[in-house]
């Protein structure tokens, strides 16, 4: 949310130095496309006045049209009203699980790269076997563990990727660790867990930003990816991935009940990476957050 | 303008021994694109260099001198224009060549072939993926000069030219393979390949240590007296004085005073080229200001024979290298700083200096010896014990924006000390910060600002100003005033010495140049591979040298 304001506050600035980066055509559509996902999420009610699980009989499997934007599904269920009030779920999944993500990344990261020598190397193995396994997998192991269910889909999202955090902060941990500022920092009498508070971890996580915006996009693909195979959000609620399976059964008779979320979902995916790609090029040519 | 433009190059033409003229520059403006329309570096200038000359532009960062010597081989830089009322350059053949308004095209027959152009940094400016030979020998085939089995011989002979020892053996090796004299010494040999008259070499000695660089100019010494004209680049004065037959003082694009050396640096006559001249730290400078006039007055004398502040005894600390060899970055050092007193530790690059710094600041243990402050046992202490006495040994390096965060506002990195060391409230710090501050003659604008929006004199300030923020009693300052024109450099040496005065700080100074050694120091170090070779009062160090390294050392330093 933040990090959007942030956006338009430069491209509203014409971004200073390095604004020409921010007003590059191409840029406008994902940024418009984020905002309206974000007030999707915020005030579903300002897009649509139906609710998400009113069934009408009367309009079953109809195209899209007027009425209905999206069509309906089998149960006569506005399709356009379930992507719209799904997003605040897949959202919210998407950025909960990268926050989990990237705090689990921070500290076992750093941990990795400051840890005594015994332990920094047992946690480097770890990371390597998490990274080994695709993402999806761990996320299928953690589901098997705790179970269904929105909050532990959200878990289940976020723990899988910290291992790809952890290996960016444990390199940028090692780099900054190194730096003159550190042992500057020493010199001028600062305690070791004063230096790594103030002047390691700030640094070393400047990066992981980027990753992070990209990352989103990310995790609201696996969470959708986890409700479409059933393991994730259970129907009926109206979570992207869910309602993806739910149209599975009708893609030769009615095939708008899965291919028009799936393509809010693609799109979504799309405006949110390339924002990341954005953010990290600004951020290349000298910028500073 | 235009009489006196004409004026001084009659002047420039009445200089003795009527020489032929190789390069001819009249009214050569260069401009850069800006945030403010286009930018004038290059304002105006003219000169000439004869066959068998040396001219040197000496110049401060930003005043022009690189980009002009640049323009010449049409290389100025990205969205440069430059234009000149004539631009005339005679060529191996004795054909004179206009260098105004060229293509692309036409100035890759010029650069090489007419122009050979030495840059500062060999290291960057040779491939590391082609050995020495090919790099010399790529003018020949690009310019189809010499028949491709004869190239060998004819690189031989270049490397030769500019003392390079086994030119066989050295042509086979890659750049990384060379010490730095060395690759220098290539550089130049490949600018001479294609036999160019004018030769232009931008600070190419400016990277290297100055028994390195006396060999690098004599090497140019010798290309002059062979007739070729050679335009060197410098902000070195004492480099200008050695080389040069005519000096170019150059002073935000212009050439304040054109002469020759002798009659520049004795008689200046422009008040910059006399500013710049006194700026220059040497034996003659002691006890006086460096960037005002005016007589210093004497430093109050420390008690003697009191207990020293520093004493390092019989120190070695060992690197391993890559290759698991192992280096003796120091080997039985031992030194004694008294408080109130500057002990200068003067030595070339890989000497062992920074090691010393580093041991005496507790940033490295030492493997043998130890490290005494104050009679307390300071390298053996663990960092608990040691780190509510590190407020009194404070430390300023030559690139501060390496030692600070670079998230850090100037006003947070003063206050960093004050917020470990003192108990002093918010506003009490603040109030603390800007009276450091005005202690270093920083305007208290700068609070908010980041140290990479300042000049490298600010700085150094910065980090001055952060140092003296939890009042040490001893400076260690490892090569503070290397990285600054000389200009700032006095600027900020005049800062320490009265710093020095008014808060009886001790400082180990740490520096490559002898002039600023001098300057500074009470009392003289005198290091190579990781020994002191000698030690003395700054005088008797300097004036009888006793050991041959020392005299070595100073002979090799360009005067004025």
């Amino acid at each position: 949310m933040s990090l959007a304001l942030d956006i338009v506050a430069r491209v509203r600035n014409g971004g200073g130095r390095a604004g020409h980066a921010w007003r590059a055509p191409g840029l406008v559509a994902p940024l418009a496309f984020v905002l309206l996902l974000v007030a999707a999420a915020a005030v579903p009610h300002w897009f649509t006045a139906l609710a998400p699980d009113a069934v009408d009989t009367d309009a079953i499997l109809l195209p899209p049209g007027l009425a209905h934007w999206f069509g309906t599904d089998q149960l006569g269920r506005d399709v356009f009203t379930r992507v719209v009030h799904g997003t605040s779920q897949s959202l919210g999944i998407g950025l909960g699980a990268t926050l989990i993500g990237c705090a689990g990344g921070v500290l076992l990261g750093t941990a990795a790269g400051l840890a005594p020598p015994m332990l920094q190397r047992l946690l480097v193995r770890l990371i390597d076997i998490l990274l080994a396994f695709p993402e999806i997998l761990l996320a299928l192991l953690i589901i098997a563990v705790l179970g269904r269910g929105p909050a532990n889909t959200l878990l289940a999202v976020g723990l899988s990727s910290i291992a790809g955090y952890a290996r960016l902060v444990r390199s940028q941990v090692l780099r900054v660790w190194q730096s003159g500022y550190v042992e500057h920092a020493v010199s001028l009498g600062e305690s070791t867990p004063a230096i790594i508070a103030r002047h390691v971890v700030p640094n070393a996580i400047r990066p992981l930003v980027v990753l992070a915006t990209i990352g989103v996009g990310n995790a609201v693909l696996s969470a959708s990816a986890l409700s479409f195979i059933g393991l994730g959000v259970v129907p009926p609620a109206a979570e992207w991935g869910a309602l993806l399976a739910d149209g599975r059964n009708f893609l030769d008779t009615a095939p708008w009940i899965s291919f028009l979320p799936a393509t809010v979902v693609a799109a979504s995916v799309i405006a949110i990476t390339i924002l990341g790609r954005r953010l990290q090029l600004l951020l290349s040519q000298g910028g500073q957050p | 303008m235009n009489v006196q433009l004409i004026g001084r190059h009659d002047l420039v033409r009445a200089t003795p021994a009527a020489r032929s003229t190789i390069l001819d520059v009249e009214d050569l403006h260069v401009s850069f694109p800006g945030r403010l329309g286009r930018r004038e570096v290059v304002r105006g200038i003219s000169f000439t260099i004869g066959a068998g000359e040396i001219l040197a532009i000496v110049g401060e960062s930003g005043s022009g001198k690189s980009v002009t010597a640049r323009a010449l081989v049409g290389l100025a830089g990205p969205g440069a224009k430059q234009r000149a009322r004539a631009l005339s350059l005679s060529g191996h053949d004795g054909e004179t060549h206009s260098l105004n308004g060229l293509t692309e095209r036409q100035w890759s027959k010029i650069r090489g072939r007419e122009i050979g152009f030495v840059l500062q940094d060999a290291l960057v400016s040779l491939d590391p993926l082609r050995t020495i030979g090919r790099e010399v020998g790529e003018p020949l085939l690009t310019h189809r000069l010499v028949p491709r089995t004869e190239i060998g011989a004819e690189v031989e002979t270049l490397l030769a030219r500019v003392g390079i020892p086994d030119p066989a053996v050295r042509a086979a090796q890659y750049p990384h393979e060379l010490s730095g004299g060395l690759r220098q010494r290539a550089l130049i040999a490949s600018a001479l390949a294609a036999r160019p008259r004018l030769l232009i070499a931008d600070e190419p000695t400016t990277a290297l240590d100055v028994t390195v660089q006396q060999q690098i100019l004599d090497v140019f010494q010798a290309l002059a007296r062979a007739g070729h004209g050679i335009l060197l680049i410098t902000h070195d004065l004492a480099v200008a004085a050695q080389l040069a037959d005519r000096i170019a003082v150059m002073q935000n694009g212009e050439l304040v005073e054109t002469g020759p050396a002798r009659e520049v640096l004795r008689k200046p006559r422009h008040a910059y080229t006399q500013r710049l001249l006194s700026a220059v730290p040497s034996a003659a400078t002691r006890g006086r200001w460096l960037s005002t006039q005016g007589a210093r007055p004497g430093k109050p004398q420390p008690p003697e024979g009191g207990e020293p502040i520093l004493a390092l005894r019989d120190i070695a600390v060992r690197f391993t290298r890559p290759d698991r060899g192992v280096t003796n970055a120091a080997d039985g050092v031992s030194l004694t700083v008294f408080s109130g007193e500057t002990l200068g530790i003067v030595g070339e690059s890989g000497s062992g200096k920074t090691t010393i710094g580093k041991v005496a600041l507790a940033s490295r243990k030492p493997d043998q010896g130890e490290a005494l402050f104050r009679g307390l046992a300071w390298s053996s202490l663990s960092e608990r014990q040691r780190r509510p006495l590190r407020r009194h040994i404070q430390t300023i390096v030559q690139d501060p924006l390496n030692s600070f965060d670079p998230r850090y506002t100037v006003r947070r990195i003063v206050e960093q000390p004050l917020r470990l060391h003192t108990a002093l409230g918010k506003g009490d710090r603040q109030a603390r910060v800007e009276e450091l501050l005005r202690l270093v003659n920083l305007p208290t604008e700068v609070l908010d600002r980041r140290p990479a929006t300042l000049s490298g004199g600010q700085r150094q300030r910065v980090s001055i100003a952060q140092a003296l923020a939890s009042e040490p009693d001893l400076l260690i300052c490892d090569e503070p005033v290397s990285a600054l024109d000389v200009t700032t450099q006095a600027q900020v040496l005049d800062l320490l010495i009265a710093l020095q005065h008014r808060l009886g700080l001790a400082m180990l100074f740490i520096s490559h140049d002898l002039g600023v050694i001098r300057h500074m120091s009470d009392r003289i170090a005198v290091m190579k591979d990781g020994v002191i070779v000698e030690t003395g009062p700054a005088d008797a160090v300097f004036d009888a040298p006793q050991h041959a390294y020392t005299r070595r050392l100073l002979a090799a330093v360009p005067r004025l």
